[in-house]
């Protein structure tokens, strides 16, 4: 028998299963992958050094391009930093609203997730029962915030605007009856909360059903089930965080361990896994999306109860409302001055992080006391994940690159910033 | 005996039967995809699409080149010349946006303290050639006169918010 000689074989950049720009090169052994080695910097737009030139507010639409499935929870990392240097609280409200939408974010991103994980194992059916959810999702970034994807919502000081009152509503058409529009329309009656509301009571019926397509099925079984341990202990030591620690069996997360804005008073579990495989962290994600969808009810029963002001009113860092600004000088100079040199944050350095969909996503700021960042760090949760590649495929076969590419949920606008 | 049960089970593909009883229910329920050009899915008074000028209904421009839009612009997409016009009154001379830099952010239109800048709910434009990208002000202009209506009924919903 002749040997089987090893060879070198490139993965991606352009590979459908490769989410985006990954680019891998895979030392084989006939079909068993002996090393790996992943490329990165083929999204770099170099964000961080871009953020240094920039007023502080001007950077909040960069970082919802960074991991650009979570929006929201980047934005969140970044006016989190910017609030604790400048040592303000945003209203309780504005926290409500913010938990809220990282948490839909989180829904948003975990459906991309599986519906891609899946798609890449070879179950399609997933991917188009997810996109059918997120749909809805983007509808409700849209209501708030006017923009499907990039809201540029949050702001430091609060959120932009107040939820609106009025859903958008589906037109008739010559293609559907009344009936159906009606249909289309039936839970966008009353104001955003309610269709968020009758998003989240809808929700773990959905993932029942994703459930019941996946997670018996003998398929996705063999696929997942074993492939890529990770041992709690390395798990640490590779700096996973999110779903692929847990994924091993370590209860951290952010929301729980070190709370921020209020989910101090939010009730929800952390789900934990106990082999450390693709399966476990399947399951471990599963079940976060029905956690998130409990946490969404909370906000929106308390939200329903309490209206009030959404931004600071501190005319040094948020700009005042349109009303006042037509009619008082003062107001206008503020204005002005606000969107024209922004505001100054005192010298330091801090960093914030957020327990995002795929992990810890932190934001370290260094200020030197001007109106613009002196350094902007961004800790992305993905990279620590890329970069155990090599240990989670090694000896695995090539069907399984794509498994592992699946389950550590990389998404490249943010592992290159 | 749950050795057996789930022996039966494995032997009967019953978790495959289940996940094709479930796509088979999906098969005759309602659509929920829409047919695109003809029907359009519901957008926001907050939509942050096109963006366009907008003038006073007596027909004179709103944008006073106060140049705010162009310093609050993360992208860098805004360049505005200005001159003092013969009545005295400050006005752009250029105003161009290139469309290929804006982020659709909406910081312009949150700046502007005329609401001359804003964005619309337009979405469906297109560029044949290089350079038609840099959208100047006469045609901004003339696509604010077009939607000005769907634009003034939208702030008059938002302004409440803002
Ligand atoms: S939307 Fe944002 S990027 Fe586009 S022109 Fe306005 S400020 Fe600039
Ligand atoms: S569009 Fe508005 S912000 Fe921009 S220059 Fe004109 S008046 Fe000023």
């Amino acid at each position: 028998m002749p040997d089987i000689q090893s060879y070198t074989m490139n993965f991606g950049p352009q590979h459908p299963a490769a989410h985006g720009v990954l680019r891998l090169i895979l030392e084989m052994e006939g079909e068993v992958i002996r090393r790996v080695d992943p490329h990165v910097g083929l999204l770099h737009r170099a964000t961080e050094k871009l953020a240094e030139n920039k007023p502080y507010n001007h950077s909040i639409g960069y970082m919802d391009r960074l991991d650009y499935v979570s929006m929201m929870c980047n934005e969140h990392a970044y006016v989190m930093a910017i609030e604790k240097l400048a040592g303000v609280t945003p209203p309780v409200r504005a926290q409500y609203i913010r938990v809220m939408f990282d948490e839909l974010t989180r829904l948003s991103n975990h459906l991309l997730w599986l519906g891609a994980h899946g798609l890449d194992i070879g179950a399609m059916t997933v991917f188009l029962y997810a996109f059918r959810e997120r749909e809805d999702i983007m509808d409700i970034y849209e209501a708030v915030s006017g923009a499907r994807m990039h809201a540029t919502y949050y702001r430091p000081g609060g959120v932009y605007r107040d939820l609106p009152d009025q859903m958008p509503k589906y037109e008739h058409s010559k293609w559907r009856s009344k009936k159906e529009v009606d249909r289309l329309n039936a839970n966008r009656e009353g104001s955003l909360l309610d269709f968020i509301e009758s998003f989240a009571d809808n929700f773990p019926q959905r993932v029942a059903e994703y459930e019941t397509l996946l997670t018996d099925n003998r398929i996705w079984k063999q696929r997942t089930v074993g492939i890529a341990e990770v041992s709690p202990e390395r798990a640490l030591q590779l700096g996973f965080t999110g779903p692929m620690l847990r994924g091993s069996g370590i209860e951290w997360d952010l929301r729980k361990k070190q709370p921020y804005e209020v989910y101090d008073q939010m009730d929800f579990d952390i789900p934990v896994g106990r082999n450390g495989d693709c399966y476990d962290r399947y399951l471990v994600r599963i079940e976060e999306m029905r956690q998130s969808a409990r946490i969404i009810k909370q906000c929106v029963k308390w939200l329903r109860e309490n209206p009030g002001p959404v931004m600071l009113d501190d005319p040094k860092i948020v700009p005042p409302r349109r009303a006042d600004m037509k009619e008082s000088m003062e107001a206008l100079i503020h204005h002005f001055k606000l969107f024209t040199e922004g505001y100054v944050l005192p010298k330091g350095e801090v960093y914030a992080a957020i327990e995002q969909p795929k992990g810890e996503f932190g934001i370290y700021l260094v200020s030197d006391g001007a109106n613009k960042p002196y350094r902007v760090k961004i800790r992305p949760a993905g990279f620590a994940h890329l970069s155990a590649m090599d240990e989670m495929l090694k000896g695995h076969m090539l069907a399984d690159a794509v498994a592992v590419i699946g389950t550590l949920d990389i998404v490249f606008g943010e592992i290159d910033r | 005996m749950r050795f057996l049960r789930s022996y039966a089970k494995s032997l009967l593909l019953w978790e495959l039967l289940l996940g094709m009883r479930l796509t088979l229910r999906h098969f005759f329920s309602p659509k929920v995809t829409i047919r695109y050009p003809e029907e359009k899915t519901p957008k926001s008074p907050r939509y942050r699409g096109m963006l366009v000028l907008r003038r006073y209904p007596s027909g004179e421009e709103r944008c006073i080149a106060c140049k705010l839009c162009e310093a609050v612009c993360p992208a860098l997409a805004i360049t505005i010349d200005s001159e003092m016009r013969e009545d005295g009154t400050r006005r752009t001379t250029r105003y161009d946006i290139d469309a290929f830099k804006c982020i659709y952010c909406g910081f312009c239109e949150e700046a502007c303290p005329v609401d001359a800048i804003v964005a619309s709910r337009f979405t469906e434009f297109h560029f044949e050639e290089r350079g038609q990208q840099i959208m100047t002000k006469d045609v901004m202009l003339a696509m604010g006169d077009k939607l000005e209506p769907q634009i003034a009924a939208d702030r008059a919903i938002e302004n409440q918010y803002r």
